[in-house]
């Protein structure tokens, strides 16, 4: 143990402590933009391994979530925690993604100017550092990774053109690919039904549950059958803070979401 | 000859086949040739030529950064002009006492000061290999020094051109001071000879062009395995998307920090190549419109190809030999024009041309080609 921890260098520290079985921490976390709370005394626990659906209206706060977690934004307070002992504040983007925690954008991003097998080339998790990238060849059981990875994602036959002619479905679920390429701990999954087809919509719900379990998902969505479809347990979000939490069937039947959020969906 | 068109097929032949066959024959022309033979390439050509392979090293750097990399530089010229003053200092110790005052121990520009030693930052200016190290280290050490702040900071877009403009204007001013040390405002001339050589002799001219030529040759050839290798996507990544770049887990400043520096080093070798084969260095190199003129080559030549940038400042810096001498005033203004008609009529630049040409030349003739088989 001793000695693989040496090899891996800096990232040694970098392993989360899930002996608790909580892989994801967010404890008092505020966020302001110019006196306005996105994020409000917000408390959020994830267990290791579990697949949870995060839900809100507009503007509650579910996609600044992700930018506090993967460091895009910093907290005004809070504690966010990467298993026990890793301190996410203290770390850049980088070094969050390199940790093991992946990101799909409510905006599909891929490279666009680089072939779809080079997207999820420079998505695998290994050395990011510049001197391996420059005198890196692939090998075998990387190239099957990718190979499975293209087969998963459904875009084999378009391995070879550009990410930026693809259709918007397609980005959708190349950004899944690179996601898994990087073999991330944690995925945060923002609208990632968002354009798609009825049938890709159903082919994204069997991915992410079979996802969860060796990783732990968080997936935020409107669509309400694609989230009734996929899951276990729902947490709701509200003007900043957890509303409720609890199995979809719970969820339905709070009285408080049944007022700030079904009711206003339903009007 | 279908074999030897084979030779040409991509970029990195083409490049390597061209600067072979134009080296090859200039210097056998210069050599061989008798002066009033119609095939003749004079010295002064040979340095002209020498001058322009410089001018295409310095492209060639700066569309590494700004092609691949999305970072506009406006301020290579500042790396340019600090490899060639590395180079200046070195040619300057090698007039020994052969000035006009006859110090052994100091240029003529400190004699006539009345400086009596050598400032601290001479010291060391008299040997090749120390020359060979500033060259590199004086602008990869701004470079890196400069990249470090600005991309650590997030700063990107319109506020770098500017940042980098400011610096090579900065540097103007500096080096106009006489109490820098590096010649004022006449800068460093009247070379004599690099490494015993006679810098007026036709071999030495022709030597120095040979190695322009092999240098460029090697440039181009490391630059295109840069951006082939894994960490050429990696920077193409960060210049589409940087912020996903980061997610993915890229430490994209340290990316850009090192393709900077290593595109100044580029510069800075270009300006040390340049010197000797025109035989003066002065702060006019820093002026920001020399920066801005580079810029134009690739952006004519055709960006994020590598090969543009050597065609657009060959290209550029021909026409403006022909042009200036006609009509000096007009040049900035030829320019300028050149490069919106290329914006707005190529936007892929000269080499974007020759694809669209090609196809075009199918559409029009594809009987022809079928009959000749
Ligand atoms: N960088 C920013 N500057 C100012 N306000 C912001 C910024 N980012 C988010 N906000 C505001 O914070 C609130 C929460 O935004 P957030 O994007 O987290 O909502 P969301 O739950 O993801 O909504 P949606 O379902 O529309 O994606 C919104 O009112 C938004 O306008
Ligand atoms: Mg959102």
């Amino acid at each position: 143990m001793k000695q693989q921890a040496s090899v891996m260098g800096a990232t040694e520290n970098l392993v989360p402590d899930t002996r608790h079985g909580v892989i994801l921490y967010m404890e008092n976390v505020s966020v302001s933009f110019d006196g306005f709370k996105a994020l409000n005394d917000l408390n959020l626990y994830i267990n290791d391994g579990e697949l949870r659906c995060l839900i809100g209206a507009n503007g509650a706060g579910k996609t600044t979530l992700m930018d506090v977690i993967t460091g895009k934004t910093r907290p005004d307070q809070g504690k966010v925690n990467f298993g026990q002992q890793i301190d996410l504040l203290k770390l850049n983007e980088a070094e969050i993604a390199q940790a093991g925690i992946g990101r799909k954008f409510q905006k599909p991003t891929v490279f666009e100017a680089l072939s779809v097998y080079e997207n999820l080339y420079l998505s695998l998790k290994m050395d990011k550092g510049i001197w391996c990238s420059l005198w890196h060849k692939l090998n075998g059981e990387q190239k099957d990774d990718i190979e499975r990875i293209l087969a998963t994602i459904g875009l084999t036959e378009q391995r070879h053109g550009l990410a930026g002619n693809l259709s918007h479905g397609q980005k959708q679920w190349l950004e899944i690919g690179m996601l898994l390429a990087a073999k991330p701990r944690v995925l945060l999954v923002d609208e990632p039904v968002a354009g798609m087809t009825l049938q890709e919509t159903e082919r994204t719900a069997e991915l992410l549950t079979s996802l969860a379990g060796e990783h732990s998902v968080v997936v935020v969505e409107h669509d309400m059958s694609f989230v009734r479809s996929i899951a276990r347990t729902v947490t709701v979000l509200h003007q900043g803070s957890v509303l409720a939490e609890g199995t979809m069937a719970q969820i339905q039947s709070h009285p408080d979401v049944k007022r700030v959020y079904l009711g206003e969906e339903s009007t | 000859m279908k074999n030897f068109m084979a030779l040409f097929a991509t970029p990195v032949q083409r490049v390597t086949g061209i600067l072979a066959i134009v080296t090859l024959y200039v210097t056998l022309a210069n050599g061989l040739l008798p002066p009033d033979s119609f095939l003749y390439v004079s010295d002064y050509s040979v340095t002209l030529l020498g001058k322009y392979l410089c001018y295409a090293l310095l492209a060639l750097s700066v569309d590494l950064v700004w092609g691949y990399c999305g970072i506009l530089s406006l301020g290579h010229g500042a790396f340019f002009a600090l490899g060639g003053y590395a180079m200046g200092m070195y040619l300057m110790r090698q007039i020994g006492d052969r000035g006009v005052y006859g110090n052994a121990d100091l240029p003529d520009f400190m004699v006539f000061l009345n400086w009596d030693v050598l400032p601290w930052f001479w010291a060391g200016s008299d040997s090749f290999i120390w020359m060979v190290v500033m060259v590199v280290l004086a602008p990869g050490l701004l470079a890196y020094i400069f990249g470090v702040m600005a991309f650590r900071s997030r700063v990107s877009g319109v506020y770098l051109s500017i940042m980098t403009q400011a610096m090579t204007y900065a540097l103007l001013l500096a080096f106009f001071r006489n109490e820098m040390g590096f010649g004022g405002n006449n800068g460093l001339t009247d070379f004599k000879d690099i490494l015993g050589y006679s810098l007026q002799s036709g071999s030495t001219r022709l030597s120095l062009f040979i190695i322009t030529a092999v240098v460029l040759w090697l440039a181009f050839f490391i630059c295109n395995r840069i951006v082939n290798s894994k960490a050429g996507k990696i920077v193409m990544a960060i210049r589409d998307a940087e912020n996903r770049s980061r997610f993915v887990g890229y430490n994209t400043a340290s990316y850009k920090v090192a393709l900077f520096t290593f595109s100044a080093v580029l510069a800075g070798i270009a300006g040390a190549l340049y010197v000797p084969q025109v035989g003066i260095i002065n702060p006019g190199e820093f002026s920001p419109i020399n920066s801005i003129e580079m810029v134009i080559w690739v952006a004519i030549g055709g960006r994020g190809t590598l090969y543009g940038a050597i065609v657009g400042a060959l290209v550029v810096s021909y026409a403006k030999t022909r042009f200036t001498a006609i009509m000096p005033e007009a040049w900035l203004f030829a320019l300028g024009g050149l490069f919106v008609l290329v914006t707005l009529l190529l936007p892929k630049g000269l080499v974007g041309l020759w694809p669209t040409l090609k196809a075009k030349a199918q559409q029009l003739w594809p009987k022809t080609k079928e009959q000749a088989l």
